[in-house]
């Protein structure tokens, strides 16, 4: 088990050097490819009314007219070591573990991704033990239950909840429960070190959007599986040995059909942590969904490839934990 | 230990104060009593008869086979006894005595007590009998843990212990593999070892060995006779291999369609049956004594839908005599009478005619040395 996550992890490394050469070249590479040169590129990092000495120093600075590789290499050395941006006449610096400077804000790339965690990680946190409860119980009973008037009601509104958007159930429920009924009227994000309960109120809307989407999938998911794995024969063993029921369906059922949950579940919070880009926009939340909108807005390419690459670690370390947590789960994947 | 006795008790004296008032008919005397079982599921294609009156008794040290095809409801009727049917849409009647406790009409929960305790079930394929997930250990250890008062190491201990009686080797570390770090053969033991881990009084295997080689299958019958002796259970062997059942059963039903055809002890069965299909059934399984290039003679037909069974005798459509009678094997359903002592079949031939039959059949099919007897299928 530890030297299959060692080697796990080994791998992730090597995982993340080639996510970062791939962002890197779609970021650098391919506007010179596209025939831009290195002072095109850099009159970007300017702003509106760029000078030409102005450019000559952020090119400089940048270190955009050297080669290619060696751009990458700086790129690396500044995820571990740090980097010190400098054209001679002013000097920045870029502590590790360095993503990039965003010239827009003045500021390194890295404190502002690490400012807008907090928000986004409340609120995939918060949504998924919503929808991993709610949606694993509707769908266990849902299956139990099959053709009730209960099954048919909650497949109903999980049809429903897959179907809308999250910027239309988003908005509908501002409007009932923020404004017409201001029963959660101010949605902005609140530290929980500062305000637990202040935190959690005003996340409820977002969490509960959020999560219906997800509930939806993971009720028919659960359903699915439940429905298959209480026909299976070993089910009827556990029947035959006279466990009380609740057992059979908990101990016996749920545990067998978890195990594809636990998989995707991984998956779906991993995407999330990279940032749940419409809800934070629809709930105005300055997540890291938000940071990567105004990022793309503003064409900050040291901030889309740090947002890209936290992503793609977010990812890569949720199947990591999944593939970890499967081999707990299932006997059959660890021999 | 005290106190586990003192529970299983309290049931017995519960149901000794209830029998009288809600049995009609004569009280059972055998440990497990099946009385005009029906068994019907309805479905939207229509009433599903898959068993339909069976009556049998069986004691205490006894083995009883059940033999029939594939839809016979063999099956089913062994579900039906462990109450497996419950909260399904099955509509059970007739009567189940277990050590004088009826169960059709006890409450789910009581039965749901007995099952895994005092009556037990092996399946067919002990791969998808077990739970991919749980230790062997676990789940031979699950239900003693359900039925007795004792602690998770006892438990374990005891399902050690179980593991080595029925054969496997170096039951304490094995107690601890999955389900699929065993061959087919120690999976059965260990699903052996589960049905035994309460000391059930009446043991019901379905298929036991369908699923295993050949070679297994011999080795898991020997261990299922060395255990009925060891534990003195009954035992029903449900199969479709009459081969299985000679090595083991003392009585023998065999149905069609969800009915008893026929019903006697072995040496009944095997030496003088008297329904067309267990001439049928004996005249299909291969023997040693037969001649190696004598054909093995097929039933011919297939099983009847249960929805639609076939009026009169549900067998006269395959039966190559039914036409020797007349209509009444198309109009008149055959019922069960003695054609010997405690040997019944359910068929309109007269004894002396079945019997005349079944002479000649040996005589042309079933001899050693019999000459090539063809066109059986007339």
């Amino acid at each position: 088990m530890v030297t299959f996550i060692v080697r796990r992890l080994i791998a992730t490394v090597f995982l993340l050097i080639v996510v970062s050469m791939i962002t890197f070249a779609v970021f650098f590479l391919i506007p010179r490819l596209a025939g831009q040169n290195s002072y095109q590129l850099a009159t970007q990092y300017v702003g509106r009314n760029p000078t030409r000495p102005a450019v000559l120093a952020i090119e400089q600075k940048l270190g955009l007219n050297e080669p290619i590789y060696v751009q990458y290499g700086r790129f690396l050395r500044g995820l571990i070591f740090g980097e010190h941006y400098n054209s001679g006449t002013s000097s920045n610096y870029c502590p590790p573990p360095c993503f990039g400077y965003s010239f827009r804000n003045q500021q390194p790339v890295w404190p502002l991704m690490v400012s807008s965690m907090p928000v986004t990680i409340s609120l995939a946190a918060g949504a998924a033990i919503i929808w991993l409860t709610g949606g694993v119980a509707i769908g266990v009973v849902s299956a139990l239950r099959r053709g009730t008037f209960f099954d048919r009601f909650s497949m109903g509104l999980a049809l429903a909840g897959v179907s809308l958007p999250i910027f239309f159930t988003g908005l509908i429920s501002l409007a009932l429960f923020s404004y017409k009924w201001p029963i959660f009227p101010n949605v902005t994000y609140v530290g929980i070190t500062s305000n637990p309960l202040l935190w959690a109120r005003n996340l409820v809307l977002p969490w509960i959007t959020l999560a219906f989407l997800y509930a939806a999938l993971y009720a028919r998911l659960t359903r699915a599986g439940m429905l298959e794995t209480m026909s299976e024969d070993y089910i009827r063993t556990a029947r035959a040995k006279g466990l009380p029921e609740r057992t059979v369906i908990v101990r016996h059922g749920l545990r067998a059909a978890l195990t594809p949950i636990v998989t995707i579940f991984g998956m779906d919070l991993g995407a999330l942590l990279g940032g749940a880009v419409i809800t934070e926009h629809t709930f105005s939340l300055q997540g890291l969904g938000q940071f990567t909108i105004l990022a793309i807005d503003n064409q900050d390419l040291p901030e889309i490839l740090g947002v890209t690459m936290l992503a793609a670690f977010f990812i890569i370390i949720a199947n990591l934990v999944v593939d970890v947590l499967y081999a707990v789960v299932d006997p059959r994947v660890r021999h | 230990m005290a106190v586990r006795w003192g529970r299983a008790r309290g049931g017995l004296n519960q149901q000794e104060a209830a029998g009288p008032e809600d049995a009609p008919g004569p009280q059972p005397s055998s440990m497990l009593e099946v009385r005009d079982l029906r068994i019907h599921f309805p479905t939207d294609d229509g009433l599903v008869k898959a068993v339909d009156g069976v009556s049998f008794a069986l004691d205490r040290g006894r083995t009883l086979g059940i033999v029939g095809e594939s839809g016979s409801g063999k099956s089913v009727t062994s579900l039906g006894i462990m109450g497996l049917h419950h909260g399904g849409k099955a509509d059970i009647r007739g009567k189940i005595w277990l050590d004088g406790e009826e169960l059709v009409s006890a409450p789910a929960a009581r039965v749901r007590e007995l099952r895994g305790s005092k009556m037990a079930m092996i399946f067919q394929d002990p791969l998808s009998s077990l739970h991919p997930y749980y230790t062997v250990g676990f789940q031979i250890a699950e239900a003693y843990l359900i039925h007795n008062k004792v602690g998770r190491k006892a438990a374990k201990a005891h399902a050690v212990d179980l593991l080595g009686r029925v054969g496997i080797p170096n039951p304490q570390t094995r107690v601890d593999d999955y389900p699929h770090q065993f061959s087919g053969g120690m999976r059965q033991r260990a699903m052996i070892a589960m049905a035994l881990s309460c000391n059930p009084e009446l043991l019901i295997a379905d298929e036991p060995t369908t699923a295993l080689d050949v070679t297994v299958q011999a080795q898991i019958l020997e261990l299922m006779a060395d255990l009925q002796e060891e534990f003195g259970s009954a035992v029903i062997i449900i199969t479709h291999d009459l081969g299985v059942v000679a090595e083991l059963a003392d009585d023998i039903l065999v149905m069609y369609a969800g009915r008893m055809a026929e019903y006697g002890t072995s040496e009944d069965i095997f030496d003088r049956p008297g329904h067309p299909y267990a001439w049928g059934l004996l005249s299909s399984m291969p023997r040693f004594d037969r001649a190696r290039t004598q054909r093995l003679i097929p039933i011919p037909g297939t099983p009847p839908s249960l929805i639609n069974v076939p009026s009169g005798c549900p067998f006269h459509p395959r039966c190559p005599y039914a036409a020797s009678l007349g209509g009444r094997c198309v109009t008149e359903v055959p019922l069960l009478r003695a054609v010997g002592p405690g040997h019944e079949a359910a068929c309109h031939l007269p004894i002396d005619e079945q019997r005349r039959i079944w002479t000649d059949l040996v005589q042309t099919q079933l001899a050693p040395a019999a000459s090539q007897a063809d066109g059986e299928d007339a």
